[in-house]
């Protein structure tokens, strides 16, 4: 059997190394692999996802809390203090054995529960209402990440090879004939598998942030949320709001209480339903109306602004273009600069665009500078996010957007808002809606244009990394006060099977 | 810098045979000791931060008849450790099981990766029992330091 084991303690100095030890030492002895990761004040490196993946059950044996816990949502898990694992390792590696066992294989069923059972989320019992909201919207980003690499990188790749204002214009499907006579449609099968992969990011999104909050039970209504505010243009702003109503929704659902064979009925039948209509009627009737109009009371508010001030306009674009990524505001300030391109505007179409490509660029230069202020998958998707910003594929910047909302989306507003003066300023001038640094050729004043990316992801990074070191809870485990409270009394088995 | 377990413990800084009434008694005796080498600029604030940590934790005795009293504390000039054997046993905390080897750990405020690193290397060879049998065997200060030496590179 494949484990992993977390160990923590307020100090980080003593039990969670002894407790690592004693584990390790009691699963090698019991013909199990080991790995541990001691969360405290030496940083050390922490599990790969990669070795979570492939582990068959975690141990927690902690006096204080787990950091990034989501990591191991869909494994069958075993929380104890530190001291029960240093004096009973033993002991401590047959309960999460037998946890494994009683536990179906894969994340899939992981936390099915027994139906009529209130399920256990993945938040820590006791964490503060703001601690577990964003480990929901956590979990939810970190189901979505893997289709936005794929996404992104495909749409970009599929850019440089069949070039990005030709590859968009390509309708049909390629057939298998294509790929060997056409390098345009090998470029346009790249993009349009990469597309389907991108209307799948808030779908997923919204689906596991209910999926956080209740488990299974939240995946239907969840993604069916999702779709549903793609479907109105509400972006990922309103994926997670569809989300945590899903997740709300079955909440109340499960509290419920009905009698004998009825019971039985309820996941199968009432969560499924009444919680996917309820939370569909809901998204459509009260976000549907309001969404469009915003977004057409937008687009009309930016045609009668055009004329006036230049720079101004560049800096309301650019903040408009990463409030929320795909959303109303953004898809108003975009369809403003395809209708400027129309009319033979060219300017406004060049501080959109480089202010869609300032948020996964100012986003990865954080990653980069300080790794500290970021999870250990955000870190490696801040390296895909120097090719998705490079292609003007804002939607690179949503997980780290959609995790920690508050402090990302004003950075990111900042830095394309700059961008997006610079660019209007220096007169920058684009001929085509999309394809970042691929049609660095079809713009003028290209100095200018690479100009405003550089101040403006300077400003978006300089923007994620003060706001993330401010107000910021310390990370827990590092010995100070906040950690000992937050440790969880009591020892037990908290198997999700 | 490269840290090794020679400045962490020496020869002043182990106790045999140590005779202390009560778990704070054996906390100061150790603590005196780290003051006297000079490790220590706030005896008491130390102490006083070992024994909260005694308190949040219910204890560091483990039934393995060893205790890891320790914290982090601004009065502590240097990563150390305090070896003590305690034949008589002294309680603490663990159920049935007076802890007989006491290690009193002190860590800077500001402790970084190296000392951490050497000090919980330091915790994880306690759990092996051969390390806790040889250690209540040492005959002298020196045996004892050459013991962890060996042990912990």
């Amino acid at each position: 059997m494949k484990l992993v084991a977390v160990t923590a303690c307020p100090t980080g100095i003593a039990h969670s190394a002894m407790a690592a030890e004693a584990l390790e030492v009691a699963a090698r002895e019991a013909g199990h692999e080991i790995e541990t990761e001691i969360q405290g004040a030496a940083g050390g490196p922490g599990l790969s996802a990669a070795t979570i993946a492939a582990a068959d059950a975690v141990v927690f044996a902690v006096d204080a809390g787990v950091r990034d816990r989501d990591r191991f949502a869909a494994l069958p898990s075993v929380e104890v203090r530190t001291r029960r694992a240093i004096d009973h390792a033993g002991e401590v590696i047959d309960q999460v054995e037998a946890a494994a066992r009683r536990a179906p294989a894969g994340p899939a069923t992981a936390g099915s529960g027994t139906p009529a059972a209130p399920m256990t989320s993945a938040a820590p019992e006791g964490a503060s209402p703001a601690e577990q909201f964003r480990i929901w919207l956590m979990t939810g980003v970190s189901y979505m990440l893997p289709f936005v690499v794929a996404g992104g990188i495909l749409i970009a790749l599929g850019f440089s090879i069949g070039g990005a204002t030709r590859v968009t214009g390509v309708k049909d499907w390629p057939v298998l004939g294509d790929v060997f006579t056409s390098k345009l449609l090998v470029g346009a099968l790249l993009f349009k598998i990469g597309a389907v992969a991108f209307s799948m990011l808030v779908p997923v999104l919204a689906g596991y942030i209910a999926f956080g909050m209740v488990d299974r039970p939240g995946i239907a209504p969840g993604i069916v949320a999702g779709l549903i505010a793609t479907q109105l243009n509400a972006g990922f702003l309103g994926g997670i709001a569809g989300g945590l109503l899903a997740g709300a929704v079955v909440m109340l659902l499960m509290r419920i209480k009905v009698p004998g064979t009825l019971s039985k009925m309820m996941p199968v039948m009432v969560y499924p339903v009444v919680a996917t209509l309820v939370t569909g009627a809901i998204l459509v009737l009260v976000i549907g109306n309001p969404i469009a109009s915003a977004q057409s009371g937008l687009t009309n508010w930016l045609t009668d602004l055009q004329g006036t001030n230049a720079v101004f306009l560049g800096l309301l674009i650019g903040a408009m273009m990463a409030f929320d990524m795909g959303g109303p505001v953004n898809k108003a300030a975009y369809a403003f600069g395809l209708a400027s391109l129309d009319s033979g505007n060219f300017a406004v179409m060049a501080a959109v665009m480089i202010a869609g490509m300032t948020p996964p660029l100012g986003l990865a230069l954080a990653t980069t500078l300080r790794p500290r202020h970021f999870t250990e998958p955000e870190r490696e998707s801040g390296k895909a996010a120097w090719l998705l910003g490079l292609s003007f594929i804002t939607e690179g910047a949503i997980p780290f957007a959609a995790a920690d909302p508050l402090r990302v989306i004003p950075a990111l507003m900042a830095g394309s808002a700059t961008a997006g003066a610079i660019s209007m300023a220096v007169d920058a001038q684009l001929r085509a809606p999309h394809g970042g640094i691929f049609v660095l050729g079809l713009i003028d004043g290209k100095i200018g244009f690479l100009l405003a990316g550089v101040v403006g992801t300077a400003v978006t990074a300089a923007g994620v990394v003060l706001l993330k070191s401010l107000g910021r809870d310390k990370a827990v485990g590092l010995g100070d006060a906040t950690a000992a409270s937050s440790a969880r009394a009591g020892q037990g088995v908290t198997a999700r099977a | 810098m490269t840290f090794t377990i020679d400045s962490l413990v020496t020869t002043d800084l182990v106790a045999l045979d140590l005779v202390a009434a009560d778990r704070r008694a054996t906390i100061e005796a150790l603590a005196d000791r780290l003051a006297a080498a000079g490790r220590l600029t706030d005896r008491d604030g130390f102490v006083e931060a070992v024994w909260a940590r005694e308190q949040e934790t219910g204890g560091t005795g483990m039934e393995s008849g060893i205790a890891i009293p320790h914290a982090k504390h601004a009065g502590v000039t240097q990563p150390s450790v305090v070896v003590a054997t305690v034949p008589g046993g002294v309680d603490f905390g663990a159920e049935d099981a007076p802890a007989d080897l006491v290690f009193l750990i002190a860590a800077p405020a500001g402790a970084d990766d190296v000392h951490i690193t050497v000090l919980s290397k330091l915790a994880r060879r306690l759990v092996h029992e051969s390390f806790r049998t040889a250690l209540r065997q040492a005959p002298s200060a020196e045996a004892v330091i050459s013991i962890l030496k060996e042990q912990i590179q």
